[in-house]
């Protein structure tokens, strides 16, 4: 079996106050911790699992400066093979499509059987690349994958998306194809330090849109359905209703707005 | 732009993978180790696993193949979140197993340093005695040969990693002979848990670091084969002091990382905290208190990888490695008080985390040579007798 890992590197806000920088465009991200995307952490390990449990090979990719190197080679570093960074000016600014078009354009190079993306990331969160990734190679596609198990390897799997109220839906799915993994699919291992060693070593593809036939006017910015306008940072007390004055009657306040919804 | 120094991918993706692992493996337990003073079987096994326990001893005798500054950082980043857990890879590395990888002979080196390098067993390494602290050569415990066998007597104390499930095995210095001049001619002995006459007393009660195994040790006509002296008759003293070269360098790593969680913690309450209607942070007192102690902690982190590099490249480090063991100690107190500080009372109680580095801080001053003997050591470096 042949798979391809998209990972992406984002910022970590869990932990810090988030501003939106001077361009409106972007948040200011000089201050940020920054490491893979966590739905694209289940991706690496879900397809590392399967090569363990059946043979083949997995491909790495990210769109992403040289900063990108380190969660690529994380990825490496706990099984993954080979590794290709796409790096290009042309490629900036591009939404959920044209990071797909990036991304097939490097996935249509290879021998595959299945290409795993987070199910969506923690910057952007539109879920769409996958989707869009599989229109692109045309070839078949599911979501919120939470559970893999192949039938026939590089013909047929079974595969279970995550609905509302954590129900499970099952489908068959021909391949090759597109999966975009979600989080808690698997737990996700440590790299040890042999494996570290060895991914410091391997080589990281760096290829331009060029290299991959693309033409700057159909990526990034230009190739993009939709164009970043302007974050806005959300409006405080519009949605909420915020309870003032000493505890005990705040608590009262409180118990009584609960008590009306029914909600106790 | 080339920086003068900065660590490689190899050392970040490590570091990394270290701090994720203390993080999601090490803090959800913390609390329950500092209370209860369980061994943490399952994270020293997966410490194991990971290589963590090997970093510095090469791949065909079980390690992982890493350097020692690998190594320091990996103390560095466990101290952030658990100092037990950090002292216990630092004792199990820097004195349990280097005797092994440095002056064991091969077929030594096959029989514990592999299982050792592998994290399968952990090692300790027994020199402290009642009447031996910080005159380490003024050691009481004898070893007689007798048809073959070392026949040992006496009591270690203060020992760290032998009383656990895992522990297998403790180096000694023991006294084998007098030596023409008259002084002691100090040996290095290997034991293995089991042994016969080898006694673990339980393990002591501690101001900080509750979680690791610290205990006193007694051989009562404890015997061994002769074949389990280490290295030559006689060198015992100058391997443990080698031994101890590389053990300051990962205290100092040890005292980074715990200065550098108290940091952390202070840094965040400080923030939250609000007096005079004001969160902590925006008085000068207390932003001043947190500038000291991040330029403390870069320095000490600067010396502390200055003196790892050298161990690696080879070069006399002896003074450097108190250098680092003594500033990074002395500066983590520092810190940890500050830290306190910061926290005003609440600092004070047990389930604010920094209460806790605090205790821990102490015995960085203390163990692997005192703050008063690493200022010996390195006046003696700068040539003064
Ligand atoms: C938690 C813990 C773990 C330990 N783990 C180990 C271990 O695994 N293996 C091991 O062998 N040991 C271990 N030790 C022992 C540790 O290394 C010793 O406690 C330390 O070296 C100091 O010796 P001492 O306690 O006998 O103090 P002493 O030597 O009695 O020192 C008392 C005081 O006198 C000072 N002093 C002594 N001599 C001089 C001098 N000449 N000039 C000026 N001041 C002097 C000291 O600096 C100190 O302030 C551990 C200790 C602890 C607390």
């Amino acid at each position: 079996m042949n798979m391809v890992v998209c990972v992406k590197r984002v910022p970590d806000t869990s932990e810090s106050e988030v501003h939106i920088d001077a361009s409106g465009k972007d948040i200011d991200k000089s201050r940020l911790s920054f490491g893979i995307n966590e739905c694209d952490n289940y991706a690496v390990e879900e397809a590392i699992q399967i090569k363990e449990r059946l043979e083949g090979n997995v491909t790495v990719i990210s769109l992403g400066g040289k900063d990108s190197d380190e969660v690529i080679r994380m990825a490496l570093a706990k099984g993954g093979d080979d590794a290709i960074r796409l790096e290009d000016d042309a490629f900036a600014g591009g939404d959920a499509l044209a990071v797909a078009k990036a991304l097939a354009g490097a996935v249509k190079g290879l021998e595959y059987d299945i290409v795993f993306t987070g199910a969506l990331t923690d910057d952007d969160g539109y879920a769409a690349v996958p989707v869009a990734l599989a229109e692109l190679l045309g070839v078949p596609h599911a979501t919120y994958v939470k559970k893999v198990e192949i039938l026939e390897p590089g013909k047929k799997a079974k595969v279970g998306r995550e609905l509302e109220g954590g129900l499970m839906e099952f489908l068959e799915i021909d391949m090759p194809c597109v999966l975009g993994i979600q989080t808690g699919i698997n737990e996700p291992r440590y790299a040890s330090f042999k494996g570290i060693k060895q991914a410091a070593k391997k080589e990281i593809a760096v290829k331009s849109a060029a290299d991959l036939g693309l033409d700057a006017a159909d990526i990034g910015e230009a190739g993009s359905w939709a164009v970043l306008e302007q974050f806005t940072p959300p409006v405080v007390g519009e949605m909420a209703e915020i309870l003032e004055g000493e505890p005990d009657e705040t608590a009262a306040k409180l118990a009584g707005i609960l008590k009306e919804k029914g909600l106790v | 732009m080339r920086l003068l120094y900065e660590l490689d991918d190899e050392k970040k993706l490590f570091r990394k993978t270290v701090r994720d692992f203390s993080e999601q493996e090490i803090r959800p337990q913390v609390e329950h180790l500092w209370e209860t003073g369980e061994f943490p079987y399952d994270i020293v096994r997966k410490m194991g696993e990971l290589g963590i326990l090997g970093i510095p001893f090469p791949e065909e005798y079980g390690g992982a193949g890493g350097d020692y500054l690998a190594y320091a950082i990996a103390v560095e980043e466990l101290a952030r979140v658990d100092g037990s857990c950090a002292i216990t890879v630092e004792a199990h590395i820097s004195l349990g197993t280097s005797p092994f990888y440095y002056y064991g002979s091969e077929e030594q080196k096959r029989e514990w340093l592999v299982p050792l390098a592998q994290g399968r067993i952990l090692g300790s390494f027994g020199l402290t005695e009642p009447e031996a602290g910080s005159d380490a050569g003024n050691t009481q415990t004898r070893a007689e040969l007798a048809g073959g066998e070392w026949v040992i007597n006496g009591t270690k104390c203060f020992i760290t990693n032998p009383g656990t499930e895992m522990s297998g095995v403790v180096t000694l210095t023991v006294v084998t002979d007098t030596r023409p001049d008259g002084k002691k001619e100090i040996s290095n002995i290997y034991v293995p848990k089991g042994t016969p006459g080898y006694n673990i007393a339980p393990k002591y009660k501690k101001m900080g670091w509750h979680a690791s195994d610290t205990r006193e040790l007694s051989f009562d006509d404890c015997r061994v084969p002769e074949s389990n002296l280490i290295g030559k008759r006689g060198e015992g003293f100058k391997q443990f002091l080698d031994c101890l070269d590389g053990g300051r360098i990962a205290i100092a790593a040890l005292a980074v990382g715990t200065a550098q969680g108290a940091f952390e913690e202070s840094l965040g309450y400080a923030r939250e905290r609000k007096q005079f209607g004001r969160p902590i942070a925006a008085f000068q007192a207390i932003q001043f208190k947190l500038a000291d102690m991040a330029t403390e902690i870069e320095i000490a982190r600067d010396v502390t990888y200055k003196a790892a590099a050298m161990r690696d490249a080879g070069v006399p480090h002896t003074k450097e490695a108190a250098m680092a063991k003594l500033f990074a100690s002395e500066m983590c107190m520092r810190a940890t008080t500050q830290a306190v500080q910061v926290h005003g009372g609440y600092g004070f109680m047990d389930e604010y985390a920094v209460s806790r580095f605090f205790r821990d801080a102490k015995i960085l001053e203390i163990g692997e040579g005192t703050s008063e003997v690493q200022r010996m050591v390195i006046a003696r470096e700068l040539g003064l007798r």
